[in-house]
């Protein structure tokens, strides 16, 4: 396991507090746009970020990350670049920092080379969406000889023996989708979140973080109440798709991600 | 990635698909084996492809493209005649079944020509299900009497207008919409791609054409053919007869995929010929792919075959050298269509005519005492529009 991410989350654990990790796709707006939000989500209480990896087909995306992936690829973002991104953020900061996206792109080297370029680079995991565990089971044990962790990702649907494989091959956190369906902010939290919750918990140590469809402080607080903390991607990324600057689109974007943050650890 | 493991073939297949659908997966993963252990299902499917589909379709002999062509004897699998005007039929009867024994209440299916969606559409009338079909607004555009056509047989036609705008995206939007609806809906997906256990159900339901093709030609002229020529998009209909005739070695098996403009200029659909091996939609095969791995934006004249993806097991035949693969031009299937047509008073489809098109290079190479079976896979009807023909 990473040292950076069991460190925050050893020190959160410790201090009684959840966890809330935002999610931005690589590239939307610039690498260097990217760069300056990563550091001031450090600032505004963010435990680790996840940094989506654009690709041409996100199929299990709603409309606002495939449009940020869209605008991403228009600016030209390819993996080589977030990898060296990420290695000039870590004389800067130490918060953990995962990789999201779809596989194809992470396999463009073997999964030895692969898990060591992220490595070197100061990558703490990967979240491949479309690489489910019994398929990945060399890329599974690359990363585990790199310290590099694997969040693999688990539903409402899934059956206890899905379950209880994914929380075999997830190291870091379990990414516990709250819905069946795709990325996005929903107006109401689903039902049966706790049940839920409960099923994963009774198979992992690990800290259960729940995503999709959490947008607003309020639900954030309430979703970190029976888990251990809350990952929110699309209600962030959609700050970003306005025709603002730069300046205006960070303000906007940070101001959300630090109310979020506060209502998640009071 | 071992070759044993089911769901793959050699190194390509798999499934790669996001956790929620798992389960869905599985499910039909099971329905599917127990079915085609059943009898019962066997005979329910065979029923309704002689007295609704009007199989077998006819292998006929091309006297007057024999003669044009002056060399190897010339066959026809006449898919064309198949019900709905292609052999995505055939697909479609197999996996309505599974999902009435899985008691699903909602069907969804993605198209690019419109031939799987008009199969689906049709299944869907005749079994009373409701029908969603996504295809991308470019397609529609080009394929505009089979959208009449869904419509007409009540399905909704639900327009993508997300990046290309073609088979890939409409493919993207039906994989979300079963993420979001997977406990009621049945996603019938129209080719060998996909995550398991569509290669190798679409296949086994595709094989008939295969299985007649073998028994006719035998019947007709006592041996083999030389060789079989399809088109491939994500290669249904090619699998489908190719795989009757893998374990007899000397026939060729050949697939042509879209050349578009020519290989050379990059605007084409032909991963298995340019592509390299990755990832997209589910399974481990030849995609057409950047240096970064984003997949490529393809271009053919025929939008059934215009996919920068391929099904699995044709890149295991490929791969094993099992079978051959070719590019044609738009240029020379739209020649090869037209003469058909004139020559045989049968229009092929424009996806179909990139085998025709390459069946008459290969018929002056192989010569007068050789024979070829073309898989006429749908009839071009959809294809014509006013202003087409001078």
């Amino acid at each position: 396991m990473s040292i950076r991410l069991i460190n925050r989350l050893l020190k959160e654990r410790t201090a009684g507090r959840k966890l809330f990790v935002p999610f931005i796709t690589a590239g939307d707006r610039g690498l260097d746009f990217t760069r300056q939000a990563v550091l001031a989500l450090d600032q505004a209480g963010a435990d680790a970020v996840e940094l989506g990896v654009p690709f041409s087909d996100p199929l299990a995306d709603g409309k606002v990350i495939q449009a940020s992936s869209q605008r991403a690829l228009e600016q030209h973002t390819t993996l080589a670049g977030i990898i060296d991104m990420v290695h000039t953020l870590r004389s800067k900061t130490d918060m953990p920092i995962l990789l999201m996206g779809y596989l194809n792109p992470f396999l463009q080297k073997n999964a030895n080379a692969m898990a060591k370029w992220l490595v070197q680079a100061g990558v703490d995991g990967t979240i491949i969406p479309d690489y489910p565990p019994e398929e990945a089971m060399d890329w599974i044990k690359a990363c585990g000889e790199q310290d590099l962790d694997t969040v693999f990702l688990t539903t409402p649907n899934s059956t206890p023996d899905r379950l209880a494989a994914v929380a075999q091959a997830s190291t870091g956190y379990i990414y516990y989708v709250s819905v069946t369906g795709t990325t996005g902010a929903r107006t109401q939290l689903p039902a049966h979140l706790q049940q839920g919750i409960a099923r994963v918990r009774s198979m992992t140590f690990l800290p259960i973080l729940v995503g999709f469809g959490i947008a607003t402080p309020e639900q954030a607080a309430r979703v970190a109440k029976v888990s251990d903390g809350v990952i929110v991607g699309s209600a962030l990324v959609k700050t970003l798709a306005g025709k603002e600057n730069n300046r205006a689109a960070l303000k906007k974007f940070i101001q959300l991600a630090a109310n979020i943050a506060k209502a998640v650890k009071k | 990635m071992s070759a044993t493991r089911p769901g793959w073939f050699g190194e390509f297949g798999g499934c790669f698909a996001p956790e929620v659908l798992m389960p869905a997966v599985h499910e039909l993963q099971k329905t599917y084996a127990q079915a085609r252990r059943d009898p019962k299902f066997r005979q329910e499917l065979d029923t309704i492809r002689r007295n609704y589909a009007g199989r077998p379709t006819p292998l006929d002999t091309a006297a007057r493209l024999t003669q044009a062509w002056g060399g190897a004897k010339i066959f026809l699998k006449r898919e064309d005649l198949n019900h709905t005007g292609s052999h995505k039929l055939n697909n479609c009867l197999g996996q309505i079944l599974l999902a009435k024994r899985m008691g699903k209440k909602r069907i969804i299916a993605e198209t690019g020509a419109g031939q799987h969606g008009v199969a689906a559409a049709t299944v869907c009338a005749r079994f009373g299900i409701p029908c969603r079909v996504y295809m991308g607004t470019e397609d529609m555009q080009r394929q505009a009497l089979n959208v009449y056509r869904m419509r007409l047989l009540g399905a909704e036609v639900y327009a993508v207008d997300s990046g290309t705008r073609t088979l890939k995206d409409a493919m993207n939007e039906a994989i979300r919409d079963w993420i979001t609806n997977v406990d009621n809906t049945y996603f019938l997906l129209g080719s060998v791609a996909g995550f398991d256990p569509y290669p190798k159900m679409v296949c086994d339901f595709q094989s008939v054409i295969g299985q007649e093709a073998r028994q006719q030609i035998l019947k007709q002229t006592g041996r083999l053919p030389d060789a079989i020529v399809a088109c491939v998009g994500g290669g249904s209909n090619a699998i489908g007869i190719f795989s009757s005739f893998v374990k007899d070695r000397k026939v060729r098996l050949l697939g042509v995929e879209a050349g578009g403009e020519g290989l050379v200029t990059g605007r084409h659909a032909a991963p298995l010929a340019r592509g390299r091996i990755g990832v997209l939609h589910g399974s481990r095969s030849y995609v057409m792919q950047d240096a970064d791995g984003q997949i490529l934006n393809t271009h053919s004249v025929a939008a059934g075959l215009d996919y920068p993806g391929v099904g699995p097991e044709l890149s295991y035949l490929k791969d094993s050298g099992r079978a051959e693969f070719i590019a044609v031009t738009d240029t020379q299937a739209l020649a090869a269509q037209k003469e058909m047509a004139r020559l045989e008073g049968i229009i092929p489809a424009t996806e179909s005519a990139h085998a025709v098109a390459y069946a008459k290079f290969l018929a002056k190479k192989l010569g007068k005492k050789k024979s070829i079976i073309i898989n006429v896979s749908g009839r071009g009807d959809k294809d014509l529009k006013p202003g087409d023909v001078q």
